[in-house]
């Protein structure tokens, strides 16, 4: 793999670009692997790099049915903060957002990580006191956050209507060190990093099947044929509980669509990521100048990829309230992603009862911030059958009544 | 967008008219249930990909609850069906088994 740098750029200016290499092989699989993560995705290539980068585990094929980050990795909203009520989320999201700050050096590959604060608006008295209960959780978890006045936030964000006539803003929870980054550059980055150290992603190759001998995972079928292994790794969010039925467990998770929208380029009005939880609106600017908008999720199971167009225009209504601007803009595309959502709104990082299967999933509707965390956790589950920031988020906590209860705690789905 | 008819009151009603229930023909595990038993029952829900039966409630219309069989790859509604019922009536399965043969969902086949 050649480096890319300044000096690349220069070198390749002069001889017409023809010295750039493709960024990751596309091989045809092996009859064998120790290790096969199904869903190249971020949260599935980011398992893979870390186990080869933390374990020296690098016998490693990351198969995907469609094409590298086409899944919930190149359909978020790409906001990036760790400012959660409980514990566990905390610990994992924070491990996540103190990755992406130096991601791009670890990699070689700029994701563009851009930490320009997240607000979350407190819109209603229980959110006020949810958010300062949070800012005061977060100082304990060593997560840097604060609760700011109405005043502080509309110097923030001059755009803002502070006097909303059914939701005005009360103050907010501001982490300046959340932020975004540039969401298929993190895929591109992870598959560049993984394929570098001898990793085959596979793409274009569904699983049709889950094979396991004696309670023992030993391979899987795909349409590019069998191929054998001693570890899967389970990433496909949406698609989760189809996989699992394969190897023959079921998972607590339900599948929903969520959707975005993006607007046309105007020039820079919001530099910072803004979160409106009471009305289900998230919005930030891109660095193409798209006010880049995220809504809530659809109420019916769907695996369409296409959500409703009356949740996006709730979510525009909301906008507009709080956001006056917003009504003068044309909205240039709006797409939908499946996502895998749990009882408790926190996500599985677990063993299953298929030995030698490990289980990612319901990352429900915020999954691309906890990426490199996610990642992290899962290779030192799989590699080592324990990791301290996965522990909590076992499948089993459903029956053990040990919930991460983020859904009260953000009073929404996150 | 979807549109189920209400078996109640006959209105072609679309989903801002109505508001999902989740999986149907739940069947209720409480005190003195086994622990696997009142663990599925609160937190295992079918989530196929194809067909799905469902809870669905006709809120604002007639207020209602009824069931709906649906695909969730594709949003097609195939019936809705009485909610008074522990499991799909056969002509619903007939529907069912007419648009996706050999179908099955949880212990019912079409």
């Amino acid at each position: 793999m050649k480096r890319y740098s300044a000096f690349a750029v220069a070198r390749e200016g002069l001889r017409y670009h023809t010295g750039w290499e493709r960024a990751w092989r596309s091989p045809e699989p092996k009859r064998h692997y120790d290790v096969i993560i199904v869903g190249a995705g971020g949260h599935g290539l980011a398992t893979a790099y870390y186990l080869g980068k933390n374990f020296g585990i690098t016998n490693v094929a990351v198969i995907e049915k469609g094409w590298l980050g086409g899944g919930n990795t190149g359909r978020n909203t790409t906001i990036i903060r760790s400012n959660y009520l409980q514990d566990p989320s905390a610990a994992i999201y924070e491990k996540a957002r103190s990755l992406y700050e130096g991601l791009s050096q670890d990699f070689n590959y700029n994701v563009m990580f851009s930490p320009r604060g997240v607000i979350m608006l407190a819109q209603t008295e229980h959110e006020v006191r949810g958010y300062k209960r949070t800012a005061h959780a977060n100082a304990l978890q060593g997560v840097t956050t604060e609760w700011i006045e109405p005043a502080r936030v509309k110097e923030l964000v001059p755009i803002i209507n502070l006097e909303g006539p059914r939701y005005p803003v009360l103050g907010g929870l501001w982490q300046a060190r959340g932020g975004t980054a540039r969401h298929d550059a993190v895929a591109w980055g992870y598959a560049r990093a993984c394929s570098a150290m001898g990793m085959d992603i596979i793409q274009k190759c569904e699983v049709t099947n889950v094979r396991t001998e004696a309670g023992r995972v030993v391979g899987v079928d795909t349409t590019k044929g069998a191929i054998d292994c001693d570890k899967i790794g389970m990433v496909v969010a949406g698609n989760c509980s189809v996989l699992s039925q394969m190897a023959g467990f079921r998972l607590p998770v339900e599948s929903v669509a969520l959707q975005a929208l993006v607007s046309e380029p105007i020039k820079p009005c919001m530099d910072v990521v803004v979160m409106a939880n009471t009305v289900h609106g998230y919005m930030s600017q891109s660095d193409k100048g798209e006010m880049v908008i995220g809504g809530g999720t659809d109420g019916f199971n769907n695996y369409t990829q296409r959500g409703s167009f009356h949740h996006i225009e709730e979510t525009v209504r909301a906008l507009v309230e709080t956001f006056p601007m917003v009504s003068r803009l044309k909205m240039l595309r709006q797409w939908g992603g499946i996502v895998d959502v749990t009882g408790d709104r926190s996500p599985l990082i677990s063993k299953t009862p298929v030995e030698g299967c490990f289980v990612n999933a319901g990352w429900g509707t915020g999954g691309f911030k906890a990426i490199p965390g996610s990642g992290w956790a899962m290779a030192e589950l799989m590699a080592t059958g324990h990791s301290n920031l996965a522990e909590e988020f076992s499948m089993m906590r459903f029956k053990e009544g040990k919930f991460i209860d983020e859904s009260v705690a953000a009073g929404v789905a996150h | 967008m979807l549109i189920l008819e209400c078996p109640y009151c006959g209105v072609h009603a679309e989903e801002t008219e109505l508001h999902g229930g989740g999986e149907a023909h739940l069947k209720r595990f409480g005190p003195g249930s086994s622990d696997d038993d009142f663990h599925d029952y609160l937190f295992m829900r079918e989530n196929p990909r194809g067909v799905h039966l469902e809870r669905w409630r006709h809120v604002n219309g007639c207020g209602k609850w009824f069931h709906a069989a649906r695909c969730t790859q594709t949003l097609e509604v195939f019936a809705t069906y009485s909610a008074q019922t522990t499991e799909p009536p056969q002509e619903v399965k007939d529907k069912i088994s007419a648009k996706r043969p050999g179908w099955s969902w949880r212990e019912f086949k079409g």
